[in-house]
């Protein structure tokens, strides 16, 4: 009974969060928004025994990139959309295709329903295999993260040294040597 | 026991709520921020798909797509800072030019 009023209530909490992400034309509030919409999902996290990706959600997700994208609202002096001219030049608000992205997104959600009825042996509760207690062991994820997937996790910090490359590069002044 | 298909439905949804906000929104900050909605929501489908089957590899992937989402965040960003010297605007349509 708590674990399905913890799931709908962190769920509800997660749409809500997101719909006013991009409800609202203030870029600040929507990453605060953001930040309220990833908390409810380390809650859902934590409910499918996976405390790891839950404390990585809130410290790295959370914490790191929200940070930076709130430096960058506030280094940008966060300039709000004109709605005004917005409704005039929007190649998406001519008559005859108004509102065509809306109507793509309800589309998708039709599509992703449709599919999810359609598909067999979903309907299985999530926490029936496997032992809740091993699956939460940060001990055991380390070591096949380590063993397993050890290329993978070697890749990917030759990505990040990468995109901290690029970043340095591309948000460099013009001219600055 | 909540059945993966709730979990599954609350994942379309967010990933709906982000191609909603890609397609409306004109602001670059904003379209980013719906990029990243639409990851979590994939991310979520991967550790309930991962605790269903009883193992580890759903927290593995979320564990690399956060990382490479930090990627993104750090060089989308770059490029949206480098923009809005050109332009001083935040509107997609301002950057119609591949040169200027």
């Amino acid at each position: 009974m708590l674990e399905t009023l913890t799931f709908w209530g962190l769920s509800g909490l997660a749409i809500l969060a997101s719909a006013l992400v991009i409800g609202q034309r203030n870029p600040m509030y929507s990453v605060m928004m953001l930040i309220a919409s990833f908390g409810a999902l380390a809650g859902l996290y934590i409910q499918l025994d996976a405390p790891f990706v839950a404390v990585a959600q809130i410290i790295i997700y959370a914490g790191a990139i929200m940070v930076l994208f709130l430096f960058v609202v506030m280094l940008l002096n966060a300039p709000q959309e004109d709605a005004a001219e917005w409704d005039r030049t929007h190649p998406l608000r001519q008559p005859g295709i108004m509102r065509f992205g809306g109507m793509l997104a309800v589309l998708l959600v039709l599509q992703l329903t449709w599919a999810l009825l359609r598909v067999n042996g979903i309907d299985v509760p999530v926490g029936a295999e496997g032992d809740s207690e091993a699956l939460g062991s940060v001990r055991t994820l380390g070591r096949i993260l380590f063993t397993e997937y050890v290329f993978a996790f070697e890749a990917t910090s030759i990505l990040i040294l990468v995109a901290m490359v690029g970043a340095v590069l591309l948000a460099r002044r013009e001219g600055d040597r | 026991m909540i059945p993966l298909s709730h979990y599954l439905v609350v994942s379309a949804v967010l990933f709906a709520i982000g191609t909603a906000g890609v397609f409306l929104r004109r602001n670059l900050i904003t379209i980013l921020l719906s990029i990243e909605i639409m990851l979590n929501a994939v991310n979520l489908s991967f550790i309930a798909f991962g605790r269903q089957q009883g193992n580890f590899d759903g927290q593995i992937i979320v564990f690399f797509v956060m990382t490479v989402a930090a990627a993104e965040a750090a060089v989308g960003l770059a490029i949206v800072i480098s923009l809005y010297r050109h332009r001083e605007s935040l509107n997609p349509d301002a950057f119609a030019l591949l040169k200027w």
